[in-house]
């Protein structure tokens, strides 16, 4: 375990900074396994919301039961109907309908930069599949078609569209340019994880795998880990109590099993796998993108250095993190800590010494 | 820590704050609009909150901010009261310290959405944790609270002799203790609240420890004032005005100082509960120097300030939650510092921390 006297001096970066290996900071052993998390690569994602099922549906959540009233919990903003994070709600794919006026589109919006795009909203090259083997082109794991198959070998999606260019929603008419974007979001399992720190009773734990599970059993339904997390992610859920949320499978990786989500994912968009491999999958995709002109795409906590260490659960995002509902720049509260129980030392003794001041030559009257 | 508050933050003019939505409210509004109109100064997904919200129950953990602040401060006067020779004071401060602790202590198992596993709060202690600290601050301040209240109540049954005395001087030694941990039990609630996400508490956190001290003094004198004899009562006076004048000073530095971020303490009821806080509170100090010596505007100034206390913890934990829903609260401070380490990478001053591109025209 590490040493709470090296967290508060600094010499340790278990409140902040880069922290390779979170479980061996944790107090594993050396040989505990490696950190795994997910990479979910949102320009593959196609909005089918296998991922929200199948976890429900292996991690028994409840229904999300909020209201009621509304029976279809139609949230009227998009094709979204889920919301947001929460505690029965451990995947949930965002749909962003992105709407805007013809020809006002800039390059993250998919409006024309490049030469011989004429459909305007949709980035050229990014639904380019190779040609034939659907998933595994389509897995930055394996090694992309790369720069040099452009052309030949690949087929663009859009001339597989009924009229290249007439396709519902889809469709740039004369005033709008309209484009959609799916990404389905999940605990980002920081490597320094705000709900961990600040859980007062040991229920939230770092695993041998790198990830933070909460144990419900432990769980006293304080709440404080729902302000701490700067994604927004954890949640008490009202029927038990309790605060829930993804345990990146922990039942499943103890038996070698890809956690639900992942496993259900038609486009692999979400994939599972070492942290470190996933991260040279994500970098590879991110730069066969960059070479197909897909300048709008970016990766999301993948950076070791970042407010929170990096996360375990990346992304790669057509648009910036806030559109999707993420945090630009999260920052773990624990960074602070340190500076926080500085002050409140010293304003206690300032207090204290005020109110012994104030007897100073009370005398007795 | 030092370069995320930029005074010059940039003011946003055109977000409509009723437009976000409130925590669980599903249907209602115009969220669907919010992405069409682009000159927004900020982005966000159909204006969702970006954070969850403290599901902290309302009275609840104000009433627990407040109630530790009462018990502690009240503790050190009682402490010092026993030093002194003041009866009356010692006396009202070991029952405030005591019932403050025993409340409190109430409330923060009441908020428990598990009531029953409140212990588990006691199975470990987490530095990192300001809720685990806070546990093993507030057991043995109750402890030794309540042990100088049960040797104060015992007082007219035991006399000063024997028995008695013995157990008046394991009161005071209790009292002692209780005084030594009070101020503590006072500040740490300002490292409890502010190390959240929660923009306006966390970018507070130099300034709610010295908030909330300054908001224990005043109700702890307050109180000394309300119940202590007119002989007794001027240490009371002083630390509640010495408090009151540091809570309107700092609240006022609080606020110039989050830019940006103190909107939601001028908006809503949050704006109310910090007015009616800051009236109250001068009138308290005001009535405190003139009246003090009179039984009746000393207990009325006392408890002006004690409200004035109370309200602003009300207004501190309103604005939280306000700010946890405003996804404005999240985006703009976040894009801003991004910008200013954009721009001292220009510079060629500090490596890039981030490795994705920004994107580009926007």
């Amino acid at each position: 375990m590490t040493n709470v006297f090296d967290a508060f001096s600094g010499t340790a970066n278990s409140l902040y900074g880069e922290l390779p290996d979170p479980a061996a900071d944790a107090g594993f052993d050396p040989s505990h396994p490696k950190r795994v998390g997910f990479f979910t690569d949102t320009s593959v994602c196609i909005g089918c919301k296998a991922c929200e099922v199948a976890c429900k549906e292996w991690n028994l959540v409840p229904d999300d039961g909020t209201d009621a009233s509304d029976l279809y919990r139609l949230t009227g903003m998009s094709y979204d109907n889920t919301g947001d994070l929460g505690a029965s709600t451990w995947r949930h794919v965002a749909f962003i309908e992105d709407v805007r006026p013809h020809g006002s589109a800039t390059t993250a919006h998919g409006g024309a930069s490049t030469a011989d795009v004429t459909t305007g909203h949709i980035p050229s090259g990014l639904p380019a599949l190779g040609g034939g083997a659907l998933p595994k082109a389509r897995d930055a794991a394996t090694a992309p078609p790369g720069p040099g198959g452009s052309g030949t070998g690949t087929v663009d999606l859009l001339t597989l569209l009924p009229d290249a260019g007439a396709h519902g929603q889809q469709t740039p008419d004369d005033e709008r340019d309209v484009r959609w974007l799916m990404s389905s979001d999940v605990c980002k399992h920081c490597t320094h994880a705000g709900c961990l720190d600040n859980c007062p009773t040991g229920a939230l734990f770092r695993t041998e795998f790198g990830t933070v599970v909460v144990q419900d059993d432990i769980c006293n339904g304080c709440g404080y880990c729902v302000p701490s997390c700067p994604y927004g992610v954890i949640d008490v859920r009202g029927s038990d109590g309790g605060a829930h949320k993804c345990t990146l499978c922990y039942d499943r990786l103890g038996s070698g099993l890809e956690p639900a989500c992942a496993k259900a994912c038609p486009t692999k968009s979400i994939q599972f796998g070492d942290l470190d491999e996933l991260q040279a999958a994500a970098d590879a995709r991110l730069a066969e993108l960059h070479d197909r002109g897909v300048n709008e795409a970016r990766l999301y906590g993948r950076d070791e250095n970042d407010g929170v260490g990096g996360d375990g659960a990346f992304f790669l995002l057509l648009d910036e993190p806030e559109v999707y509902g993420l945090p630009p720049d999260p920052i773990v509260t624990t960074r602070d800590l340190p500076e926080m129980w500085r002050n409140a030392a010293l304003t206690a003794v300032g207090l204290g010494v005020a109110a012994v001041a104030a007897f100073w030559k009370g005398g007795r009257r | 820590m030092t370069e995320d508050l930029n005074p010059r933050m940039p003011q946003r003019s055109r977000i409509d704050h009723d437009q976000v939505k409130p925590r669980r409210g599903r249907s209602r509004g115009r969220k669907g609009e919010q992405l069409q109109v682009p000159e927004a100064e900020f982005r966000s997904y159909y204006g969702r909150p970006i954070i969850k919200a403290p599901v902290w129950k309302n009275p609840d953990v104000p009433l627990y901010l407040f109630l530790g602040g009462l018990a502690g401060s009240s503790s050190v006067l009682a402490a010092m009261a026993v030093a002194t020779d003041r009866p009356t004071l010692r006396r009202a401060g070991r029952y405030v310290a005591a019932g403050g602790a025993m409340g409190g202590t109430v409330f923060l198992i009441h908020d428990l959405h598990r009531p029953s596993r409140f212990l588990h709060m006691l199975r470990v202690f987490k530095p990192t944790s300001p809720l685990s600290v806070g546990s093993w601050i507030l057991s043995p301040f109750a402890a030794f609270a309540t042990a100088a209240a049960g040797a104060e109540a015992l007082r007219p049954y035991l006399g000063e002799r024997g028995t008695g005395r013995f157990v008046q001087r394991a009161g005071d030694v209790a009292g002692v203790g209780a005084a030594v941990v009070g101020p503590a039990l006072a500040t740490y609630t300002a490292v409890l609240i502010s190390n959240t996400a929660v923009p306006t508490w966390h970018e507070a956190h130099r300034h709610l420890p010295v908030l909330f001290a300054g908001s224990a003094a005043a109700a702890g004198g307050g109180f000394g004032l309300v119940a202590a004899s007119v002989r007794d009562n001027e240490p009371a006076a002083r630390l509640a005005v010495a408090g009151a004048v540091v809570e309107l000073v700092t609240e006022e530095k609080m606020t110039r100082d989050l830019g940006m971020l103190a909107d939601v303490y001028d908006k809503g009821r949050a704006k109310t509960l910090m007015t009616l806080s800051k009236a109250c509170l001068a009138a308290g100090a005001v009535g405190a120097v003139v009246g003090r010596k009179k039984r009746w505007s000393a207990a009325l100034s006392g408890l002006a300030l004690m409200a004035g206390s109370a309200l602003t913890r009300f207004g501190v934990f309103d604005a939280g939650i306000a700010s946890a829903n405003d996804p404005a609260h999240i985006v703009v401070p976040q894009r801003e510092r991004i910008r200013r380490r954009e721009e001292a990478v220009q510079a060629g001053t500090t490596p890039p921390d981030r490795h994705y591109v920004p994107a580009a025209g926007n």
